[in-house]
């Protein structure tokens, strides 16, 4: 099948990873951003191959994982407390807020509908115009071009009863606050390759210039993950930092204008909180003042800040590279994807879920029988 | 843990969690195990074999095997099949995988209000087509309606008696290391079937499930006179669901090769595109089949003598067990541990 074959193909990768670990002359410290990137890379086993030549620290690339708590909750009072149809990307239904997830909000009653695209939000709102639908806006620079389309779609409808609960939160941003922090060990960063198809990579090289570290944009399959990694220490070995684009079958350098247009005319960035990380100085995207009727926030009143518990989860630390999933005591066994105490274990892009998905299992029993 | 706003922490899930039963205990992972086992079994004194496809029961010297499912598939009309199709072919399938000719089925019908009459017989020559395919008799049923939402539209239980052959499928309990095991066709086509046209998702080709009888395929066995050990059609939570099942029942580690294990084009493409694997996705026309040592050559072979499993392949095998239940060798060679289904697979979002 084309593009899958050809970038999962044993033999390049094989070849890939010799040429690593024969330019390697010291371990390097990597960072791959998108949580997809993270469930490709231990599903292939490729962090253990290069144990001991790159280290792989896990990003925050995983938007179900750090919307903030308070928008799940109001979420979850939208479609209890108020009769809005909340619809959502699949990912984020699992994920727990104060009182449970967004599917134990509908088990207990609430309308919460899972769509396959922010139009289809549209489509719900056009047929039921005695309710009010709220479509839940996850998802990086990725998702946003789709859900300003909606806002456009829902004007042109002149639908009085459609809005966006907005959590967008931007890649860059978190880049510059992973690599801010004083306990930082990145030394380079596998870009996110689908971030990029739409904003394109030029927004890097200042980033590269200022904090002196590889930035290359990296797909998803194992010949693509080690092509950038490749590249990576490539650079790092010979000292000589810059961005490169090793995911130019989808990436382009000025990435995708006409999406780029649409975000841009909708939404403007703005500082947001990362659950687990802290406000992100404009690490998020908010609706434009022209667009506010669309704002679910503005719609729908503030929202409350939730009682909070004494925490086990450590998703904070696992979402910043603080910690890998396994080191967390709660991993395997307090904390599992049935029973998750925070975001990573549940969802598809999330650290802690892949860890458990393709290795932790592992990693669980052999602490249960105290190896 | 690290100094943050506390705006920012996430705390341990509410008592609201847990409490109820959720759509993930019906996606046939660890959650519906953990209800049967922990809910279920334990109120009705049943035994843990209560987990095999059908109970045997023997009466006056007779083995018999006795079944039942239920089918509430939206929407009820799909490529390659339907409710009424797979109400006969799922009991059917539950009866011949634990090595037993079907007879007799039941069939239950629970009705919404307001169905077109036109739609219930539409689904009624369904199955009538159906049984008579595989010699099968629609001996007793019952029919109820409900208002206008109590169910979706139609909702269909059968129950199952067969013959048993012989011999008998030693079960899963007897698996061990050495076995090998086959699967009957290529996995996924069901589930991405019915995600496909209740999402409306336009694929070209359109996908088409997999919906089918496979008791030729375990007559193929017996008559090619392959020592069965164990079989087990790969509903609901797909082929990673039997052999996480398996793995408990015998306490080994079963281990596959991922590019052994035969995926058509267009299931591959949609699970690419929404991230799921194919290995969780829902079959209704597949089975695994657990060979002794040595035999999965000759087991492959009279399946595929059989038109529902005539692309049956050997793709692994039963290893004392290790940390892991069940591992998967993935495309750089590695054995990954293969995690249980665990809820409905939901799409990716970027």
């Amino acid at each position: 099948m084309k593009f899958l074959d050809e970038y999962r193909d044993p033999v390049a990768a094989r070849r890939l990873l010799a040429a690593i670990r024969r330019q390697a002359t010291r371990t390097w410290t990597l960072m791959e951003v998108c949580g997809g990137q993270t469930h490709s890379l231990l599903r292939h086993g490729i962090d253990a191959e290069l144990a001991g030549v790159v280290e792989l620290i896990h990003g925050p690339g995983c938007p179900v994982c750090v919307t903030p708590l308070e928008a799940i909750d109001f979420a979850q009072q939208l479609c209890l407390e108020r009769g809005v149809v909340l619809a959502s990307f699949g990912d984020m239904l699992r994920v727990p807020g104060s009182r449970g997830s967004l599917l134990d909000s509908r088990a207990a009653g609430g309308s919460v509908v899972a769509v396959y695209s922010p139009l289809d939000a549209v489509e719900l709102a056009r047929h039921q115009s005695d309710k009010q639908v709220v479509f839940f806006a996850v998802g990086f620079e990725t998702t946003a071009p789709a859900t300003a389309l909606a806002v456009h779609q829902a004007a042109k409808c002149g639908l009085t009863n459609f809005s966006l609960l907005v959590a967008h939160v931007r890649v860059l941003p978190a880049m510059v606050a992973v690599v801010s922090s004083p306990d930082s060990r990145v030394q380079g960063f596998l870009a996110a390759g689908h971030v990029c198809t739409i904003t394109g990579c030029e927004e890097y090289t200042s980033f590269v210039d200022c904090h002196r570290m590889p930035v290359v944009v990296t797909g998803f399959e194992p010949v693509d993950l080690l092509a950038g990694i490749a590249e990576c220490v490539r650079q790092l070995e010979a000292g000589q930092p810059r961005v490169v684009n090793c995911y130019a079958r989808t990436a382009r350098r000025g990435g995708n204008r006409i999406a780029q247009a649409m975000v841009a005319n909708v939404y403007e960035a703005c500082d947001k909180p990362w659950r687990g990380m802290g406000v992100v100085p404009r690490g998020g995207l908010r609706l434009r003042r022209e667009w506010k009727q669309f704002d679910a926030e503005h719609r729908f009143g503030g929202l409350k800040l939730p009682v909070l518990d004494d925490c086990q989860c450590r998703s904070g630390d696992v979402l910043a590279g603080r910690i890998k999933p396994t080191a967390c005591s709660s991993f395997g066994t307090r904390c599992t994807p049935d029973r998750p105490l925070g975001a990573p274990m549940v969802s598809s892009e999330g650290a802690c879920a892949a860890y458990y998905r393709y290795g932790g299992l592992a990693v669980a029993g052999a602490k249960e029988m105290g190896v | 843990m690290s100094e943050q706003s506390p705006h920012v922490h996430c705390p341990v899930p509410g008592t609201g969690s847990g409490e109820t039963i959720t759509l993930a205990h019906g996606e046939g992972g660890r959650q519906l195990r953990r209800l049967i086992t922990e809910r279920i079994l334990p109120v009705l004194g049943a035994k843990s074999t209560c987990f095999d496809d059908a109970a045997i029961l023997s009466h006056d010297g007779s083995d018999l095997a006795f079944t039942t499912d239920s089918f509430v598939v939206s929407p009820l009309f799909f490529p390659g099949g339907d409710i009424g199709k797979l109400a006969v072919f799922g009991t059917a399938n539950d009866l011949a995988v634990s090595g037993a000719r079907p007879l007799w089925i039941s069939l239950a019908l629970i009705i919404e209000e307001g169905l077109p009459l036109a739609t219930l017989d539409r689904v009624l020559t369904s199955v009538a087509g159906a049984a008579g395919t595989i010699g099968v008799a629609v001996v007793t049923g019952d029919t109820k309606v409900v208002p206008r939402g109590a169910v979706d539209k139609l909702f269909i239980n059968t129950a199952g008696i067969g013959e048993r052959l012989s011999p008998a499928p030693s079960g899963p309990v007897s698996l061990a290391p050495g076995d090998e095991l086959i699967i009957s066709g290529s996995i996924g086509r069901h589930g991405v079937a019915v995600m496909a046209a209740r999402e409306h998702l336009d694929f070209q080709p359109e996908p088409a499930s997999d919906c089918a009888c496979l008791m030729p395929a375990v007559e193929a066995l017996w008559a090619a006179g392959v020592p069965v050990k164990a079989m087990r059609d790969a509903t609901r939570g797909g082929v990673a669901a039997v052999l996480h099942e398996w793995a408990a029942a015998c306490g080994h580690t079963l281990v596959i090769d991922e590019q052994l294990v035969p995926l058509g084009q267009d299931v591959r493409g949609v699970c690419e595109l929404l991230g799921l694997d194919p290995l969780h996705v829902a079959n209704e026309g597949t089975m695994v089949v657990a060979v002794p040592a040595g035999k999965a050559v000759s087991a492959a072979e009279a399946l595929r003598t059989a038109s529902v499993s005539s692309a049956a392949t050997a793709i692994g095998q039963i290893q004392p067990r290790g940390v892991s239940p069940v591992l998967v060798g993935r495309t750089l060679g590695r054995r990954q541990p293969l995690d249980e289904p665990h809820g409905a697979q939901l799409p990716r979002i970027c």
